[in-house]
């Protein structure tokens, strides 16, 4: 784990490590964590902006309930970071701000 | 896939797994939707995976958990994890969304096992980065082996509060300071209860025992906290609260908040079941019979979705409302579920003794029921609590008309943390109660669908 977090991790050696992108940088996390704990434990409280005030957000249920992990999960806007399950590869980044409309290339930016 | 089924059940945690158990000992196949990737509901969350140092940490009772799903493996059972129910119709029809797809199913019987979501603990600064919920520290603990180990501030009242305390000891965290904002008045309201509760003592013996592990821990411990406010621009960095000796500031990076936990209605008020009003818990839950049917044939609840009654009692009730749903099915006549039930009803009459204490005791203070005027009440849409006393002011009567005067209960979260707090504002400042002013109206979908999934509907 990057120093300065304040997340640790119980030893568990049996897990099998993946790799995540945040913000286009890697992000070692373990099989079986959501998003939103592989980037709590790697320090990143930050997960988005608000669309009303562009107030910074993190994670506050961990449970599906209050949408405050909204990121944009491999293209897809809006997805729950603590519904989601980490894996290999994935790319993961902040929500800043109201969303756009679609373009025809792609996902909302 | 089926379209149909006799029995569904909604939530995999104890009442969900319960209920399914005693569909399947009757010979009643019955098909298990749960949104989380594993079974055991919150309290058990990641039970069946984790290993001996999780298990260690979370103690015995969480471990004890695992026993629930052995139900899993009967071949009866179709379990269908990570399904999220978006929408159901007062006709037993649900749509949810699974692997990228959506799926619709129709029952004939339907037990909805929701459980409980934490009680918001509104003040100034509880939506920085770095405040979480003390539910939301166990649930990375169990389901990730992942825990803050410095510079933990607890705050807030409650069993689980000083729970999750000895569990963060016990993987060796440092906690920075305990801060207790039960009431002083609630241990003399809640003393009348005492007898009763002392009919289940495992509880309160339980409870005790946390607080002797926390007290030789050296675990600074303040009580009757008031004025809290969370400190930090862009995360937090620490609480300030007033107790006995005055203004007091204590540095954290995790702040990790509890007050007490509230039924998840979500899905049963988009059915628009009623809802009573409970003046000592605080909030509302369905109305329901003795086999916590509903007002619609074939709907029924158990476990905390149909009022907070904690995960044993829930095991009971899941338990009940099968033997109901059975009944109902003619796989029973009104003789043999009485008396598979008199077992259940003894036990839940045993492991609710305790509630009416709980209650009491852990009473949220009315700063968190009603806070004050710069608090975030509405977090989706940053609305203040002082907004929603202007909306009154101006005529507002309820909840549903705070949505067009301004947008509270409109955001992503539809309303799921701010609705009680919105209701318990308005009804404050109209000076009635809160069951007069009503609930937010909910409205499908329940959770995020996109249009690709929608259309999937078309080609299956």
């Amino acid at each position: 784990m990057p120093s300065g977090s304040i997340f640790a991790r119980l030893p568990e050696p049996d897990r099998r490590p993946v790799t995540l992108f945040f913000e286009g940088e890697p992000v070692g996390a373990l099989q079986g964590d959501s998003v939103a704990a592989a980037l709590l434990a790697a320090g990143k409280l930050t997960f988005r902006a608000t669309p009303v005030g562009g107030a910074p957000r993190g994670p506050y249920c961990m449970m599906g309930v209050c949408f405050e992990c909204l990121l944009e999960i491999d293209g897809v806007a809006n997805r729950q970071g603590c519904m989601v399950q980490a894996a290999d590869g994935m790319r993961v980044s902040r929500m800043l701000g109201a969303r756009g409309l679609a373009d025809s290339n792609g996902p909302a930016r | 896939m089926k379209r149909s089924a006799p029995l569904v059940i909604v939530g995999a945690g104890p009442a969900g797994l319960a209920a399914a158990k005693t569909a399947l000992d009757h010979g009643l196949p019955a098909v298990l939707l749960d949104e989380q990737p594993a079974a055991g509901g919150q309290i058990y969350r990641g039970v069946g995976e984790a290993g001996e140092g999780r298990r260690k940490v979370l103690g015995a009772d969480y471990a004890k958990g695992a026993d629930l799903l052995r139900v899993l493996a009967d071949k009866g059972l179709d379990y269908r994890p990570g399904a999220e129910v978006w929408e159901m119709t007062r006709e037993r029809e649900i749509f949810f969304t699974r692997q990228g797809a959506v799926e619709r199913l129709a029952a004939d019987q339907l037990i909805l096992c929701t459980g409980a979501i934490e009680r918001p603990m509104p003040f100034p600064g509880w939506t920085l980065p770095g405040v979480m919920t003390c539910g939301a520290a166990q649930i990375l603990l169990k389901t990730a082996g992942v825990y803050p180990r410095q510079d933990i501030v607890l705050a807030g009242s409650g069993p689980l509060l000083l729970l999750l305390a000895t569990q963060l000891l016990a993987t060796g965290a440092k906690i920075a300071a305990l801060v207790e904002t039960t009431p002083s008045e609630n241990y003399k309201a809640a003393l009348p209860y005492l007898p009763a509760a002392l009919q289940a003592p495992d509880y309160i013996f339980k409870g005790l025992g946390f607080i002797r592990d926390l007290k030789r821990a050296g675990v600074p411990w303040h009580k009757s906290a008031r004025e809290l406010e969370a400190l930090g621009d862009n995360a937090v960095l620490g609480l300030r609260f007033r107790d006995a000796a005055g203004i007091r500031e204590v540095a954290c990076g995790a702040l990790l908040l509890h007050q007490g936990v509230v039924p998840n209605v979500q899905i049963s008020r988009s059915l628009r079941l009623e809802h009573l009003w409970d003046p000592l818990q605080r909030c509302w839950r369905p109305k329901l019979d003795d086999w916590g049917l509903s007002e619609i044939p074939g709907v029924a609840v158990a476990g905390d979705g149909g009022g907070i009654v904690g995960a044993k009692a829930s095991e009971a009730q899941g338990g009940l409302a099968a033997l109901g749903a059975l009944r109902r099915l003619g796989e029973l006549d009104t003789a043999a579920r009485d008396a598979k039930a008199r077992s259940l009803q003894k036990d839940f009459r045993r492991e609710v003794a305790p509630r009416r204490f709980l209650d009491a005791l852990y009473r949220p203070s009315g700063a968190f029921l009603r806070p004050s005027d710069e608090t975030i009440a509405c977090r989706c849409e940053e609305v203040t609590a002082g907004r929603i006393r202007e909306f009154v002011a101006l005529g507002c009567l309820g909840p549903n008309q705070a949505k067009a005067f301004g947008r509270s209960g409109m955001g992503p979260c539809q309303g799921r943390v701010c609705g009680l707090l919105v209701s318990e504002i308005m009804a404050d400042a109209r000076g009635v109660s809160p069951d007069e002013v009503g609930y937010y109206r909910i409205r499908p979908p329940i959770k995020p669908v996109t249009l690709g999934e929608m259309a999937s509907m078309a080609e299956d």
